[in-house]
């Protein structure tokens, strides 16, 4: 059987970002004593990273297509933008997910008063005009 | 203002949190020490909630639980305290400041300006160190990162009031009293019977039969969720496991070298040679993860990919389950 060995310590070079960001790990050394090591990345954390980031530009642009066809309001593209769901919305906002959910139909989001929309302005750090004139194009 | 706090990386963030400040009030203490007599080792499946649109895993207790259990075995007394008010908490942590007194802090990933932004999602469990203060910005100490940072007054004051699950409410906390010498045996043997007992608990979502009910979910998410639900709920799964500050393969290995330190001061030969186990099965995890990724990113040339990754798991999960019980036997 394999250990991991302190000079086996991943380092892959596929940093997403290229941030420099390194990582400190637990390995073993030559003499099986424990000590720790740098590490620039793994590939399957990468790829994870990279998976997840793909799943959120898609679901970004599906929001930004459904607020094209009017089917929802800018606040699910805002929503998704801050990678967020229903949920941590609604605590960001303070109000109940039900009251957030109706607000994703562009007919409610048409009618909600300034003091609503600033509370969502807010939470995605916007102004109200650049929420309610957003358009998806 | 500056206190004279020193900066040591760590693997995870509230083992570091933890491990430099009891640095900074003379206690020596490794990071695998307080992850060990913190009982950092833990596994828990939570189906019915959804972390990023998938099924939550993790693989550590509770935040704050760690030092929380690291103060009481060795009895240490640390003052935690939460705010309703924005403005009281940033007067309570300049106060402290003012009294030159490092602060750790719960706060939420997602506006840590310094992170990578692939890192930054909604996560409120991370945990630092504000070391100081100047005219526009606090000075941080983030374990994780390899060297001290900074984040402005607004940005420390949004990533203290995050808002969703484990909301920190602006969290501030640290030791008030840490005695010179302190019974690391004692705390050894109870945090590692505490361990045993939640890896080992009769609840199918967790420890061992947790990892075990995941291993059987994933051999059914490609039929009921299709290939690519199932794809993001797996590469969801090997980010909780290896990301930073959450862990997972990684904390096998903090695990071993803990049980290294713990031979010694035991004098107890058993726990080295469960030390080399758990760096074995930590390279399983790691296995895993190798395995899995290729499933997502479509690589596998396996037709039964699910099934392969899933077998690794329950295997993982029966590896875990003989080593608890020899780990439970070895320290009675």
């Amino acid at each position: 059987m394999k250990e991991m060995k302190k000079n086996e310590v991943p380092q892959d070079e596929g940093n997403l970002s290229k941030s420099n960001m390194k990582e400190l790990m637990y390995a073993t050394d030559e003499n099986g004593e424990y000590t720790t090591a740098l590490s620039t990345g793994w590939e399957p954390k990468t790829i994870a990273l990279s998976n997840s980031i793909d799943d959120i530009n898609e679901r970004v642009a599906e929001a930004k297509l459904q607020v094209k066809n009017g089917e929802a309001s800018p606040i699910v593209y805002f929503m998704e933008v801050h990678k967020m769901d229903v949920g941590i919305l609604a605590s960001y906002v303070e109000m109940w997910k039900w009251r957030v959910k109706k607000h994703f139909k562009p007919k409610v989001f048409k009618g909600l008063s300034d003091t609503v929309l600033n509370r969502y302005a807010k939470a995605f750090s916007i102004s109200v005009s650049e929420l309610k004139n957003f358009k998806a194009e | 203002m500056e206190t004279n706090f020193k900066h040591h990386q760590s693997a995870h963030c509230e083992n570091g949190v933890a491990s430099n400040l009891l640095k900074h009030s003379g206690l020596h203490i490794s990071e695998p020490m307080v992850f060990g007599i913190g009982s950092g080792l833990f596994f828990v499946y939570l189906p019915f909630i959804k972390v990023n649109h998938a099924p939550a895993i993790s693989y550590r207790p509770l935040p704050g639980q760690i030092f929380n259990k690291l103060a009481k075995r060795l009895g240490l007394k640390i003052k935690r305290t939460k705010f309703a008010s924005v403005a009281n908490a940033n007067k309570a942590l300049d106060q402290n400041l003012k009294d030159n007194i490092p602060t750790g802090l719960q706060v939420g990933v997602y506006n840590l300006s310094y992170f990578p932004d692939e890192y930054r999602f909604h996560f409120n469990a991370h945990n630092l160190v504000v070391y100081g203060k100047t005219e526009t910005d606090y000075l941080i100490s983030d374990p994780v990162m390899e060297t001290v940072t900074t984040l402005t007054h607004d940005e420390l004051e949004k990533v203290r009031f995050a808002k969703g699950a484990f909301a920190p409410r602006g969290q501030m906390y640290y030791p008030v009293n840490v005695p010179t010498v302190v019974d690391f045996s004692s705390a050894i043997i109870k945090a590692i019977k505490n361990t045993c007992r939640d890896m080992l608990a009769p609840a199918p979502i967790i420890g061992v039969r947790g990892i075990r009910f995941v291993a059987k979910q994933i051999r059914k998410w490609p039929i009921k969720h299709g290939t690519k639900k199932a794809n993001h709920y797996l590469a969801q799964m090997v980010r909780m496991q290896e990301e930073i500050g959450t862990g997972g393969g990684g904390f096998r290995f903090i695990y071993a070298a803990f049980l290294q330190e713990a031979a010694a001061i035991l004098n107890n030969e058993k726990l080295k040679y469960l030390s080399l186990e758990m760096t074995q099965i930590g390279d399983l995890w790691r296995d895993f993860a190798v395995d899995a990724s290729r499933i997502y990113k479509n690589r596998s040339t396996q037709a039964d990919a699910y099934n392969t990754v899933a077998n690794q798991l329950s295997h993982i999960a029966d590896l875990e389950e003989a080593f608890f019980k020899k780990l439970k036997a070895a320290i009675s």
